[in-house]
């Protein structure tokens, strides 16, 4: 290192291991392009850097835990791909207020994440699984599909990027709902028990919140989502001979901090080790 | 080496012309896969572009997939070789967009995969539609490395690494890895 011009100081002071390196590097190509987000893209990138961030560590749990070697590989990678999009987008949110993906992934409380509720569920069992990586899944895809033509460039560049990725989870889950649910009876009935425990939580995903009347062009409006979403996930469930679940809804309230029990839980996991030791490389 | 670009690779990551550039080019080119060490930068198409302004050496990369870990290690390779050829002012860039596909692979790279054990991409990337999607998704038939066989079936979509998906020989028997089309 000590030949090479030591562009990125701010990071070593930072010093929150190899993640730091990555950032200071994206850093310099913020820089350049004077590439910094408004307040509300910072707030809009937050909504969807968390979501991936809450999802991914959710999915990471599963590592050494999933039913079968194959599958345990597959969440990880995954989950790899999730934690991937978040550091982007926590990234480019933290560049409003000079703030690094790790300042806002370990040193935020729960009432400052702004991730949907589906996120934070617990894993279940692998039907559970399997029915909130269907849903996030095709969301995701449809939300970075259309999130590739936004008017900033930093978002629509991510977006290119991810939505490649998460159309293999899409993929992935798509196997595992048929697979499930036309196999045993024992599989059928945990699928389905799964796909109406999930469905409750899908509503909060089309949810508009007023910020983003502030974003056209810029962010994907949500509620736009939900025929493009109805429509891929259709044939599917008509495959799988299963039924959307009707039923109540559940509350939300994630993009403005309110959440359930679970995510404080995760953010403890996912935090003790940085906040015990600040600063701790290895 | 620097081999010989498609005109695909070379829209997508124009070869520096001028001759300052080009060494610098060279040089980062020599820099590895650390999960495939027969693939250099410049054959995975993870190397962009690479110029000398003034004095300074910027570089640029482009990761294969957004998580993928061994985007760090290389970038401190690019770093670490440049310093050694006495280049004392170096800045590696990653860039998302265009976002990096299989597609810039480059023939020798391919090549070198299959000796290597890996079946290579197979077919060109495509970037499908929003919408509904069937669940059965058409593929090419994957080579078995080994035995050249087309004989072969998907064991697991997800790999040892992101970029990776696990294929199983139904003539030869043997397990292998496919680099997956992205």
């Amino acid at each position: 290192m000590s030949a090479t011009d030591q562009t990125f100081s701010a990071g070593e002071a930072d010093a929150h291991g190899h993640a730091s390196v990555d950032v200071t590097t994206l850093d310099a190509e913020l820089i350049e392009r004077a590439d910094v987000a408004t307040s509300d893209v910072a707030e809009y990138a937050t909504w969807l850097g968390d979501d991936s961030l809450v999802l991914g560590q959710r999915l990471g749990e599963l590592v050494s835990r999933a039913p079968e070697l194959e599958e345990d590989v597959a969440l990880g990678n995954i989950a790899l791909d999730l934690i991937g999009h978040a550091r982007s987008l926590l990234h480019y949110a933290g560049s409003a207020t000079g703030q690094s993906e790790d300042d806002l992934a370990y040193w935020r409380g729960e009432p400052e994440f702004r991730s949907l509720h589906l996120m934070e569920q617990p894993n279940g069992d692998f039907a559970h699984i399997i029915a909130r990586q269907f849903v996030t899944a095709h969301y995701l895809f449809e939300l970075y599909s259309r999130l590739r033509a936004s008017a900033d460039e930093t978002l629509a560049a991510i977006a290119s990027k991810a939505v490649k990725e998460v159309d293999y989870h899409r993929d992935h889950s798509v196997q595992w709902v048929l697979r499930l649910s036309l196999g045993t009876d024992e599989s059928r009935r945990r699928m389905l028990a799964a796909l109406s425990d999930v469905w409750p939580y899908v509503d909060e995903l089309f949810r508009d919140e007023p910020i983003i009347d502030r974003l056209e062009g810029v962010a994907v409006r949500p509620s736009t989502l939900r025929a493009a979403f109805d429509a891929a996930i259709a044939p599917v469930l008509v495959e799988a001979e299963l039924e959307v679940p009707q039923g109540f809804t559940a509350s939300g309230g994630g993009r403005r901090g309110v959440h359930s029990e679970h995510l404080a839980f995760l953010l403890a996991e996912l935090q003790v080790l940085t906040r015990a030791h600040p600063g701790a490389t290895w | 080496m620097v081999t010989t670009q498609t005109p695909l690779e070379a829209t997508a990551r124009p070869r520096p012309t001028d001759a300052a550039s080009l060494q610098v080019w060279r040089l980062a080119a020599t820099v590895t896969d650390p999960e495939i060490p027969v693939l250099t930068i410049e054959d995975l198409g993870v190397l962009r572009s690479a110029s000398v302004v003034d004095g300074h050496v910027t570089v640029t990369l482009t990761p294969t997939y957004s998580g993928c870990p061994a985007m760090d290690a290389m970038r401190d390779d690019v770093e670490a070789v440049l310093g050694t050829e006495g280049y004392a002012s170096v800045t590696v860039r990653l860039v998302l967009s265009p976002a990096w596909t299989t597609d810039w692979m480059s023939e020798t790279g391919k090549a070198k995969l299959r000796e290597y054990g890996i079946a290579a991409p197979n077919g060109h990337a495509t970037v499908r539609p929003s919408g509904p999607v069937g669940p059965l998704t058409l593929r090419l038939s994957v080579k078995c490395p080994r035995c050249s066989s087309l004989n072969t079936r998907e064991l697991a979509h997800f790999g040892s690494t992101s970029c990776k998906s696990l294929y199983e020989c139904r003539d030869c028997l043997e397990p292998f890895d496919y680099f997956k089309v992205l």
